[in-house]
């Protein structure tokens, strides 16, 4: 059963096309993560499954039901918003009620729904409070748990993280993977952060200027990237792009992921460090090369390196990717 | 205290300018406090003295309550104002919000046409709108200054309004809408009282000129029955012979109505409610 359908979608503002063709299938249950650059479309594509904006073309349907022409309210979504966006007049029981009450649920299974989601976020303490009583993360659990009570076939995620700190962000990324696996319920996830659609995705949607780029699993994007801007675009520090002619290997551009890298006595990479950056687990090197390329090596475990010392670096050539010109990935 | 930032001369120099400034603004009232409950010749005699024993006298009071019926034009002067603000607050900030939410043709040629308003004065128009109260009838009627007062008040109000409301989260609306609430419920339960100081704002700008206001009270609603408390006060002031006692005494009784609105309003201004709602 397919819990998203988007055949064809079109978005244009004047004259502005924010969204050119997507078509886009999403399983039941599925976990996907929308994700790109500020401005490629991303939230836009949300806001249109959500119903918040029209399609200029194409077809919505969500739970096998065509929603292109139907209200938010009725499209059995619910969504949890980057700034929150509870009601700050309510407190978080009447937050978390407000949707069902809207909807004309009976009173006893609105107090269930609540009894259950707040639970679920270990909300029972605050159900009394005001928003602005509450932390940052304590917001962004009872805008979840809004979404939860809803029951919905289809969660929409807008950037949901972007404003808590860093510590909260890890625990809240791990609770909403833990509501996925609990819920069971179909996820759609927009972040321009790649960790968090590494981290929680079971496929991602890479999108840039409206386009999709690539769909495919975490890892599959990772390995078997379509083009450069997806390889670049995985992975953190991100893949070096290196001029592929000096190094003897075919088409234009060389992508070589910084963990590929290694330290030899010579090789075919030569330069000066410029940076190091130790990170306990890891070590980052910026390599600055003859041919004033920066090339981002990551090492495993504590080394030590100066900066402005000479280094050579080798590479695995078997896990090296190639891209034509136009940066389309040329496959062996 | 922070030493870094507290320079005693910077404080006293401010205090200063501000009790200066306080001084000024309210020496007109006190002048006409202190003189409403003094006789008439005491009021020539010394202008300024506190009144004694000997001037103290509540003659201006007593004509004011004896003469007119000053109860009657209090009340009209009350449902003017508080209808007027009323109408202009809500129409005010119905055309402020679908300016600011809604995508439409046009839209930004609406808004200057509706902020227009505040570049040409009302007052010009003065014949045309007697010509049309004339003609509806509306003539010595509360309604026809409800109706111009709401007219010249609005512009300012959408104008401001507007702008406060493109800064209300769009995602507190849009969460509303996938709640399933009605644009009516967004406007008056999310978005109202998230603009609630800047309609206070608004509010005191708008009340303050129609409160104190003689030209439109004399041209379209001079009658016993529609007199506001500004035109009836004039009754005292002659061409030959002036009741300072009275005119006095009814400016002090005028002071107060306006006084008790602007303190609501202004804790309106005062009181951040909306903290709390976005980050």
């Amino acid at each position: 059963m397919t819990a998203l359908r988007l055949e064809n979608i079109q978005k244009s503002f004047g004259n502005v096309n924010v969204l050119k063709d997507i078509d886009l299938e999403v399983a039941h249950g599925e976990f996907v993560v929308f994700v790109g650059p500020s401005g490629c479309g991303k939230s836009t594509l949300l806001r249109v499954i959500a119903g918040l904006e029209d399609a200029s073309a194409g077809r919505v349907a969500i739970g096998g039901r065509d929603v292109t022409q139907t209200p938010p309210a009725k499209r059995g979504i619910a969504m949890v918003f980057q700034s929150y966006a509870l009601y700050p007049h309510l407190d978080v029981e009447g937050n978390m009620a407000l949707g069902l009450k809207q909807a004309g649920e009976d009173r006893k299974v609105i107090a269930d729904r609540i009894a259950m989601a707040s639970t679920m976020l270990a909300l029972e303490p605050y159900l009394k409070r005001r928003p602005a009583e509450l932390s940052g993360g304590q917001r962004q659990r009872v805008a979840i748990g809004r979404a939860i009570v809803r029951k919905p076939d289809l969660f929409l995620f807008d950037e949901p993280l972007s404003n808590l700190d860093a510590a909260l962000r890890m625990a809240t990324r791990v609770e909403i993977a833990r509501l996925h696996r609990e819920l069971g319920a179909s996820m759609i996830y927009v972040t321009h952060d790649q960790t968090e659609a590494m981290t929680l995705a079971d496929r991602i949607v890479v999108l840039r200027d409206g386009r999709i780029e690539q769909v495919g699993s975490p890892m599959a994007l990772y390995n078997d990237p379509a083009n450069q801007f997806v390889a670049g675009f995985l992975g953190a520090p991100s893949m070096n792009f290196l001029n592929a002619g000096p190094l003897g290997a075919p088409g234009a551009v060389l992508g070589v992921r910084p963990e590929h890298l290694r330290v030899a006595d010579e090789g075919p990479i030569t330069g000066r460090i410029t940076h190091v950056e130790r990170l306990g687990g890891d070590t980052n090197l910026l390599v600055l090369t003859p041919a004033g390329e920066t090339v981002t090596v990551r090492l495993f475990g504590q080394h030590d390196h100066r900066v402005d010392a000479g280094i050579a670096l080798d590479f695995d050539r078997a896990r090296a990717l190639s891209f034509d010109a136009q940066g389309k990935r040329l496959r062996a | 205290m922070h030493k870094a930032r507290h320079n005693p001369l910077n404080a006293i120099a401010a205090h200063a300018a501000l009790l200066t400034w306080t001084a000024i603004a309210l020496f007109p009232v006190a002048v006409i406090l202190i003189n409403s409950f003094k006789t008439r010749k005491a009021i020539f005699r010394e202008p300024l003295a506190l009144p004694s024993p000997d001037s103290f006298s509540m003659i201006g009071y007593q004509t004011v309550m004896k003469q007119g019926d000053f109860f009657l034009y209090f009340q009209n002067s009350m449902i003017v104002t508080v209808v007027s603000l009323f109408l202009v607050l809500l129409f005010g900030a119905m055309a402020a919000f679908a300016l600011s939410e809604y995508r439409f043709r046009g839209n930004t040629l609406m808004g200057l046409y509706l902020a227009l308003g505040i570049m040409i004065p009302i007052r010009i128009g003065t014949v045309a709108i007697l010509d049309l109260m004339v003609q509806t009838g509306l003539v010595n009627t509360l309604m026809a200054l409800i109706l111009v007062y709401t007219a010249q008040g609005l512009p300012l109000a959408v104008f401001i309004l507007s702008e406060f409301m493109r800064q209300v989260s769009d995602d507190l609306k849009n969460a509303g809408r996938i709640d399933g609430l009605s644009e009516y419920r967004i406007f008056f339960r999310l978005v109202l009282p998230l603009v609630r100081p800047a309609m206070a704002t608004v509010a005191v700008f708008n009340m303050i000129p129609i409160w104190n206001d003689l030209w439109f009270p004399l041209i379209l609603a001079p009658g016993e029955a529609t007199k506001t408390l500004t035109l009836g006060s004039q009754v005292f002031i002659g061409q030959f012979v002036t009741d300072w006692n009275a005119v006095l005494s009814a400016l002090s009784l005028a002071i107060l109505p306006v006084l008790v609105l602007y303190v609501i309003f202004s804790r309106q201004l005062i009181r951040g409610i909306t903290s709390g709602a976005v980050k």
